[in-house]
């Protein structure tokens, strides 16, 4: 019997690493990610996980301890934020090209300086090239159900390369809400435990971890990049399983809501959606087809999806709470360059937000639409929430 | 001593026949690898006293127990010489590599 309870969304996704077993935890505390491995902590002594926590100095040695213990073939968790995910940097691509299928919960939060503990994805989306799968969730719900199929989806033979699972920095991590949390034997039947022909066994040894040369290393990172593509199309068959098993799914890559006959269609990442989503529907009380997609994965990026879901749209706007200084917001760079391939030429909106917790309201959102239907030249970038004049030029 | 074995090299030719997993096979090489050596130890049997001495002490693996004695894999040793410094009774000399 599933139970429901009252917890945040670091609750919610420590409870998501008990149901999956997790063998071999190591993490660093950093704001807003601490309460996920004080909760798995406290679950570890109390005995109710049975699993190895090992307590690191730093992120980079939290990474470098998981990707150790996932060579002797254990499932292995860890989680970060911000600094502590670009401290570990270095680690990612090791993890990530020696296919070692390492779950980590990652607490969007801005990058220093200014320094600031409250979110935007700018951590996570300065880090998509590092070879890891990227999914964002939305709520505490999707966030243990995420934690679990972030393992199926990580060890699949198709697959194996790590996952990291974005949780928006307090808006996710610290607002509580009720969460059906399945028992165990449901979670058991869809993930087994972890079994790999490829571990640290003396009796059975293998190479891991290689140097290739100019020879073939350029055809090693071919293998990798067919391996994320794979997730596209896996992460629908999961969610599948999940769904049938637990009663709840989430689809594939894309979420999407009205867009079959939607002029105006805003594109998200994580929690503020399901913001968008509800502006959607009081747009259609007025008449207005509008429309929402959240990308639930940034690595491997959706292209055809999009491109398909895109196709009917008057005008299509990228909410970003992110921004590449000098250029523009990294999703509206990864959304432009879709519809390029698709042959689109519907008009694009960058709608910068949220930056370091900024609060993007539903009357923002409004405005973001508002702009799409009329029709103004695309700028690069506008800023949205922002409270005093621009008078710098 | 498990001593890696030295197969013909494989041309690649395509991905399928890469490790596709990040990990692959071990204990193979596909190439002899001594091309450096400038100075060659020399093993002189009846001098040896079978402390193996010479055995623990090489960095790259090559020598290895035969008997009582050694033996030394010139397919893979880089003559750095360790061996002869090394060897209490004189049983390694290194010599110019020819």
């Amino acid at each position: 019997m599933s139970e429901t309870r009252f917890i945040s969304g670091d609750e919610a996704f420590a409870q998501g690493i008990r149901l999956a077993r997790a063998l071999v935890i190591s993490a660093y505390p950093i704001t807003p990610q601490t309460i996920v491995v004080e909760r798995l902590a406290e679950m570890v002594e109390e005995g109710q996980l049975d699993s190895r926590f090992i307590h690191v100095e730093s992120e980079h040695s939290a990474m470098m301890a998981a990707m150790g213990a996932s060579a002797v073939g254990a499932r292995t968790f860890t989680a970060t934020s911000s600094q502590g995910l670009l401290y570990m940097a270095e680690c990612l691509s090791y993890v990530s090209g020696g296919r070692f299928p390492i779950v980590m919960m990652n607490a969007n939060r801005a990058t220093a300086l200014p320094w600031s503990i409250y979110g935007d994805h700018r951590d996570s989306l300065s880090l998509l090239d590092c070879g890891w799968i990227q999914i964002y969730v939305e709520d505490a719900q999707e966030a243990l159900d995420m934690a679990v199929q972030a393992y199926a989806l990580a060890e699949a033979e198709e697959i194996r390369l790590p996952v990291m699972v974005n949780l928006d920095g307090f808006i996710l991590t610290h607002t509580y809400e009720p969460v059906d949390i399945p028992d165990q034997e449901t979670i058991d039947a869809f993930l087994p435990g972890r079994d790999t022909w490829d571990r640290l066994d003396p009796e059975n040894p293998v190479s891991m971890a290689v140097t290739v040369g100019p020879e073939l290393n350029e055809e090693i990172n071919i293998l990798h990049h067919k391996a994320s593509i794979n997730a596209l199309d896996t992460i629908k068959k999961v969610d599948d399983k999940y769904r049938k098993i637990t009663g709840r799914g989430y689809g594939g890559a894309l979420r999407t809501y009205l867009t079959e006959d939607a002029d105006y269609i805003l594109i998200s990442l994580g929690s503020i959606s399901g913001l968008i989503r509800e502006e959607a529907d009081r747009l259609r009380d007025e008449g207005i087809r509008a429309g929402a997609v959240s990308i639930r994965m940034m690595r491997p990026f959706p292209r055809d999806e999009l491109i398909r879901v895109l196709k009917g749209a008057r005008a299509v706007g990228v909410i970003d709470k992110d921004i590449s200084f000098g250029y523009e917001g990294t999703v509206y760079t990864n959304v432009n360059s879709a519809l390029m391939q698709g042959r689109s030429h519907i008009p694009t909106y960058d709608f910068v937000g949220g930056i370091g917790g900024r609060d993007i309201s539903l009357a923002d959102i409004e405005e973001c639409f508002k702009d799409m239907m009329s029709g103004r030249p695309e700028e690069s970038v506008k800023f949205i929430g922002t409270e005093v004049e621009d008078d710098i030029g | 001593m498990i001593k890696p074995s030295l197969e013909k090299k494989v041309k690649i030719t395509a991905l399928s026949q890469l490790p596709q997993g990040g990990s692959c096979r071990t204990g193979v090489l596909v190439e002899k690898n001594a091309g450096w050596r400038n100075k060659c130890p020399v093993f002189d049997s009846d001098k040896c006293i079978g402390c193996h001495q010479c055995y623990l002490y090489c960095p790259d693996g090559v020598i290895s127990r035969k008997g009582k004695k050694i033996k030394i894999d010139y397919d893979f040793c880089k003559g750095c010489g360790i061996c002869e410094r090394i060897c209490r009774v004189g049983a390694i000399h290194m010599e110019d590599e020819k």
